[in-house]
C-alpha cells in the first residue's frame, strides 16, 4: 500500500539554461513510514520536497497521493492540500513575525474549515500546544518573542492543525541547538505515532536521519542513486557516492 | 570511524607531553561585557571569567551552542569585538599580554603572528579582486618584490589544497566553489605565517564530503607546520578530530575542559554528557537521547549560581546559589560542577 508516490518527476530550473534539478525520480512512501531523503547540496533533496507540497511545478512526472494525481499548488484540491504539510529549516522565517501564535493556527483552521474544532477553540488550541510541549502562554505570544526550539514547535503545530497524512520536514532541525534538536526529534517521534503520520525526512545529517527514518533514498545531483532500509542503506551502501557521504561522515567514536 | 583521519583523542600522551611546553596564548579570567539591547543602561557579561592555554602546535577546541560564548571569546583573542566592548582578565601571548598592548602592537600581531578564518568564506573574500591579490596582500605590504609574492601565493594556495595554483590564483572568489573558497582563505591566513590559527566554524557551512577534507588540512597544518590552532564548533564531531584540548561553554562561562579524549569519555560536567549523548551514530542506529529540558541559557538572563542548573538532571539546591567554582578533577580536567564525582564515577561511551 502506498501513501504517496511519486513517479519519474523531474524539475529543471531557468529560461534559457535549463538547470535540471531533480532528473527522474521515484519515491513511495508507505502510511505511516518514514522515509529519509540524504544527499550533500544541489542535489536536489529539497526541489522534491518543494514538489510533493505544490510549491514547484514539476517539468514531467507525477505526485500521487492515495492513489490520486496531485496537480501544482492552487490547482490541487483542498484535501490534499491539507493532507500534506511541510516544516522548514529556519523556524523563524517560516512563520509571519506580525501574527501571534493562536492566530497562525487559527489562520490553518480558516482555510480548512473541516480541521477547525467544532467546540471550544480556545480549548482546542491548548490541546494543540500541549501536544507540542508548548504552555498555553505562548498563544499570544509572537515568534520574535520564541526561542528557535519554540518556533519550531509552532510550526509543527501549524501542520498538526491541519490533520495531514503525511509531514515533509525538510532539515527541520539542523538550525536548531544540539541539546533542541534531540527535544524536536523526540517530538517528531511521539506524533508520528499519535497521529499515525508518514514522513518525508530531508536532512544532510546521516546520523540523525538513521535515527529516525525506516527507509533511506540517496540523492546525488538530482538523481536517486539508493534507497532502500534505513540499516542497511547506512550499515552496508551498495552505491560508491553512498560509501563516500560514509567515509566522509564524521563519527564522534572511532 | 568511518573517516580515514587517525584519531587525535587517542593521543592523551602526546597531548600531555605539549602542556609542559609553555603555552604559546594564555587566557586567564577573561572577561567580555558588552552594552545591552538598544544602548541600555543594563551591562551583559557575554564572556564571564574563561581560562584555558593553547601550547605551540596543539589545537584547542571550543565548543558550545548558541549564547555560549564561543565566538566572543575566539574575537577577544584577536581583538574583534563589537563597539562599547569593555575586556577583563588576562591575555597573555608569548608570556606578554595583549588586552593592555598598544593597538599598534595588536595590529602588528593580527594576521602576522595570529591569522582567523570564518564560517562563511565568501564574507571573507572580495569580491572584486582575483585570490591572488588577496592572499598576497600582507605579503605586498610588508614590500616584498611582485614576482616574489606571486611566487609564495602560489606556494600558500598549493598548500592549502587549491588545485593547479599557478592557473587558479587569477580567478575570482564566485569562480570558486565554497570548499575551494575556505582553501582560498586558509590561504590567505597562512600568508602572514601566523603561529596560531583562528578557526570559527570554519566547515559548518560545507558538505561532509568537503568537510571532512578541509579537516583534514587543518590537522596537516598542525602536525607538519606546526601551527596552533583554537577551533570554534557547535559540533563535537569535528573538535574531537582536530582538537587535543577540548573547552566546553556555557551561557559565557567555562563547564568543563580537558585533554579531548577525557572530555568525551569521562566527561566531568552534566552538560558534556548531555552534549556526547546527543550526538547520533551514523553507521549504526542510535536511540534518539533524552533530551535535555530547556533552551541554552543566554548571558543576557543567566540562571543564579550554576547556570545549567534548570536543566540539569544532577541539581539540587546548592546549585542554584552557589555557582561552582572551576576545579581540576583529574590530571588536565577542570570542572564547574559541584556533584562532577558523581559523573565521573561510571565510563560514559559516547554515541
Amino acid at each position: 500500500m502506498t501513501l504517496l508516490d511519486v513517479r519519474d518527476l523531474r524539475v529543471s530550473f531557468g529560461r534559457r539554461t535549463k538547470v535540471v534539478a531533480v532528473d527522474g525520480v521515484s519515491l513511495a512512501v508507505a502510511p505511516e513510514e518514514t522515509v529519509g531523503l540524504v544527499g550533500e547540496s544541489g542535489s536536489g533533496k529539497t526541489t522534491v520536497a518543494r514538489a510533493v507540497v505544490g510549491l514547484v511545478r514539476p517539468d514531467s512526472g507525477a505526485i500521487v497521493l492515495d492513489g490520486q494525481p496531485l496537480g501544482r499548488i492552487g490547482r490541487r484540491p483542498a484535501v490534499a492540500h491539507r493532507a500534506v504539510q511541510m516544516v522548514f529549516q529556519d523556524p523563524r522565517s517560516s512563520l509571519n513575525p506580525r501574527m501571534t501564535v493562536a492566530s497562525v493556527i487559527d489562520e490553518v483552521w480558516r482555510t480548512h474549515p473541516v480541521t477547525a474544532p467544532d467546540g471550544d477553540r480556545t480549548a482546542a488550541l491548548h490541546r494543540l500546544l500541549d501536544d507540542v510541549g508548548l504552555d498555553a502562554s505562548v498563544a499570544r505570544q509572537r515568534p520574535g518573542e520564541l526561542s528557535g526550539g519554540q518556533c519550531q514547535r509552532v510550526s509543527i503545530a501549524r501542520a498538526l492543525a491541519a490533520k495531514p497524512r503525511l509531514l515533509v520536514c525538510d532539515e527541520a532541525v539542523s538550525a536548531l541547538d544540539v541539546s533542541v534538536q534531540a527535544q524536536v526529534l523526540r517530538l517528531l517521534v511521539d506524533l508520528r505515532e499519535k497521529h499515525h503520520l508518514a514522513m518525508l525526512f530531508i536532512s544532510h545529517d546521516l546520523g540523525v536521519v538513521h535515527q529516525i527514518a525506516d527507509r533511506i533514498a540517496v540523492m546525488r545531483r538530482g538523481e536517486l542513486v539508493e534507497e532502500g532500509p534505513a540499516a542497511d542503506v547506512l550499515g552496508a551502501p551498495q552505491h560508491e557516492y553512498t560509501q563516500s557521504l560514509l567515509e566522509a561522515a564524521l563519527e564522534l567514536n572511532e | 570511524m568511518t573517516t580515514r583521519m587517525p584519531s587525535h583523542a587517542g593521543r592523551t600522551e602526546a597531548a600531555r607531553q605539549v602542556t609542559r611546553q609553555p603555552s604559546l596564548l594564555e587566557v586567564s579570567g577573561l572577561v567580555v561585557d558588552l552594552p545591552g539591547p538598544s544602548g541600555g543602561p543594563e551591562i551583559v557579561r557575554v564572556v564571564d571569567g574563561v581560562s584555558f592555554d593553547v601550547p605551540a602546535a596543539t589545537t584547542v577546541g571550543l565548543i558550545g551552542e548558541s549564547g555560549s560564548g564561543k565566538t566572543m571569546t575566539a574575537n577577544a583573542l584577536i581583538g574583534l569585538l563589537p563597539d562599547g566592548a569593555e575586556t577583563g582578565g588576562e591575555l597573555r601571548w608569548r608570556g606578554a599580554d595583549l588586552l593592555t598592548a598598544t593597538p599598534a602592537r595588536r595590529r602588528a600581531l593580527r594576521g602576522h603572528e595570529i591569522a582567523m578564518i570564518f564560517q562563511d568564506p565568501l564574507a571573507a573574500l572580495n569580491p572584486t579582486q582575483t585570490i591572488a591579490r588577496q592572499v598576497g596582500e600582507i605579503l605586498r605590504r610588508s614590500g616584498r618584490p611582485r614576482d616574489e609574492v606571486r611566487r609564495r601565493v602560489i606556494e600558500l594556495l598549493d598548500r592549502a589544497g587549491v588545485p593547479d595554483p599557478a592557473t587558479r590564483a587569477d580567478s575570482y572568489p564566485h569562480e570558486f566553489s565554497g570548499g575551494l573558497r575556505q582553501r582560498a582563505v586558509i590561504a590567505m591566513a597562512l600568508a602572514g605565517s601566523p603561529a596560531l590559527l583562528l578557526a570559527d566554524e570554519p566547515t559548518t557551512a560545507l558538505d561532509v564530503t568537503v568537510q571532512s577534507r578541509i579537516l583534514r588540512l587543518l590537522r596537516s597544518l598542525q602536525d607538519d607546520d606546526g601551527l596552533a590552532m583554537v577551533l570554534v564548533s557547535h559540533d563535537l564531531r569535528v573538535v574531537a578530530h582536530v582538537a587535543q584540548q577540548t573547552v566546553v561553554m556555557y551561557a559565557g562561562r567555562v563547564a568543563e575542559r580537558g585533554p579531548t579524549n577525557e572530555v568525551l569519555h569521562r566527561p566531568a560536567h552534566p552538560y558534556t554528557r548531555a552534549l556526547v549523548q546527543s550526538v547520533p551514530a551514523v553507521r549504526t542506529r542510535t536511540a534518539i537521547a533524552s533530551p535535555l529540558p530547556g533552551t541554552p541559557a543566554t548571558p543576557a538572563n543567566r540562571p543564579s549560581g550554576c547556570a545549567f542548573h534548570p536543566r540539569c538532571p544532577l541539581a539540587r539546591e546548592r546549585c542554584k546559589v552557589e555557582q561552582p567554582l572551576i576545579r581540576e578533577i583529574a590530571a588536565g580536567q577542570w570542572t564547574a560542577c559541584h556533584y562532577a564525582e558523581e559523573l565521573q564515577g561510571v565510563r560514559h561511551d559516547p554515541a
